[in-house]
């Protein structure tokens, strides 16, 4: 049963991003000021908003371990952000693209890039602390602490862009500008591969998830064989 | 009340304990003195642009011989297991943790008021002007450091690899702080008052210390006994 939704998961993020892509390269038409590029929008600010999902999950996850010392929970953070991480090496890099092509440069020591390359540091930082930990439960209980606590860069990242001047460029969707900004077939193209990737990294969070689960059991089978 | 007692009751133990052997102290000086020398050959230390990356170097250094004071701070319970003995005493973990973190503030501005004036003659920075608004930009910022670094300290304590593991996750962590430091720092031994839109520096220091010192004091019950 398990298996079968997540192959269902899969299967609908695969035709659903295949769907957009059709509609994002070949419907969609070139944007006035920026003409093609601006296309790989519809993945980078999907990708930054997968990441923050994740590391939110991760975190109230961490907090759940926390207060109710379940295993689950910390095999599920630890899913969450590796995926997160992944998703957040997907926003740097399409935005590098994207900058490369519109500002010239790849990269540019601004506050809201600078903000998202501290929030991929802080959670490399959380997968070498599990990683440096080899008592089980140790391990959970340090990692989730520090889950909450980097889980501040992200809200930082997300608001940098209102706290400070920056060359990032500023918010558009409606629900942060009230309208106007963003061609609504534009804007409901970007929700969409948004729920998409979603859908994607649900799956990769679940899969990642089991195998951390079975890594455990079979963990627990061996040292049981040795103490035999 | 009692709870602040009890604090400081851990800070003065940490604070005799350090100023009898010295450890960390005698290492964190020298390493600033160390990074103050080797940025003398990073740039030219007699150009205008001294003054304009004063704050940032300063912090640098800060920060570079913090995580040496910081580093000790649980570890030097270690030894004889007296973690155990100070988690098992009749004090919250909260308490403890606060008065590991002031212990650790009054180290590290102690290391900070050292490296000053030695900034100051060797890369001919005047730092006396505003001295008063320059100690608090110290304290606030300093005491965001040592929050931070206490409670990561008391996170990698059991760790073989402490001393590697620390940094990677302080500095990422601190760097809003740090941020703020340097501006402010920048400004104030620019020989200029913090005005107009170095308020929000200020601002922002003073918000992350409340976040992190909330933040910590929660968590660190767990942290400590499990």
């Amino acid at each position: 049963m398990r298996r079968m939704i997540l192959y269902g998961m899969t299967a609908l993020g695969a035709l659903w991003l295949t769907r957009n892509l059709y509609v994002i390269l070949l419907a969609l038409p070139d944007e006035v000021a920026q003409g093609a590029i601006y296309r790989i929008f519809f993945f980078h600010l999907p990708a930054w908003f997968t990441c923050f999902a994740a590391f939110f999950a991760a975190g109230v996850a961490s907090l759940l371990y926390l207060i109710r010392k379940s295993p689950g929970y910390d095999a599920f953070a630890l899913a969450a952000v590796e995926v997160g991480v992944a998703f957040t090496a997907i926003g740097l890099v399409t935005g590098m693209v994207w900058a490369r092509i519109i500002w010239g440069i790849w990269w540019t020591w601004d506050p809201r890039l600078t903000w998202a390359f501290i929030t991929l540091l802080v959670y490399l930082g959380y997968l070498m602390l599990r990683r440096a930990i080899d008592e089980a439960a140790a391990r959970a209980k340090n990692s989730a602490v520090l889950c909450i606590f980097a889980f501040t860069s992200v809200v930082i990242t997300y608001k940098a862009i209102d706290w400070w001047r920056t060359q990032h460029p500023g918010a558009v969707l409606s629900f942060r500008t009230g309208g106007g900004t963003i061609d609504p077939a534009m804007e409901s193209m970007l929700f969409q591969n948004w729920f998409a990737l979603l859908l994607v990294a649900a799956a990769l969070v679940l899969i990642r998830m089991r195998q951390e689960q079975i890594e455990r059991e079979v963990d627990a089978l061996r040292r049981r064989a040795h103490a035999l | 009340m009692r709870f602040l007692r009890q604090s400081l009751t851990v800070a003065a133990k940490d604070l005799r304990s350090e100023l009898r052997s010295k450890e960390a102290l005698n290492a964190s000086l020298a390493f600033a003195l160390v990074i103050l020398l080797l940025f003398s050959f990073a740039f030219d230390p007699t150009a205008e642009t001294t003054r304009e990356i004063s704050g940032g170097l300063l912090w640098l250094v800060f920060a570079f011989a913090g995580t040496l004071i910081l580093n000790r701070s649980f570890a030097r319970e270690l030894a004889n297991d007296c973690l155990e003995a100070l988690v098992a005493s009749p004090i919250p973990a909260s308490a403890l943790f606060l008065g590991k973190a002031l212990a650790n503030l009054v180290l590290l501005v102690a290391v900070e008021l050292v490296s000053l004036p030695v900034f100051g003659v060797f890369y001919n920075v005047r730092w006396t002007p505003h001295f008063l608004p320059l100690l608090g930009v110290l304290v606030l910022a300093t005491w965001g450091v040592a929050v931070i670094g206490t409670m990561f300290s008391a996170l990698t304590v059991n760790l073989r690899l402490r001393e590697l593991m620390l940094p990677v996750l302080v500095y990422p962590m601190i760097i809003p702080a740090l941020m703020a430091a340097m501006q402010l720092t920048t400004v104030l031994l620019a020989g200029e008052p913090v005005a107009g839109d170095n308020w929000l520096w200020v601002r922002l220091l003073v918000a992350f210390d409340l976040i992190f010192t909330a933040l910590a004091l929660a968590l660190v019950e767990t942290v400590l006994l499990g």
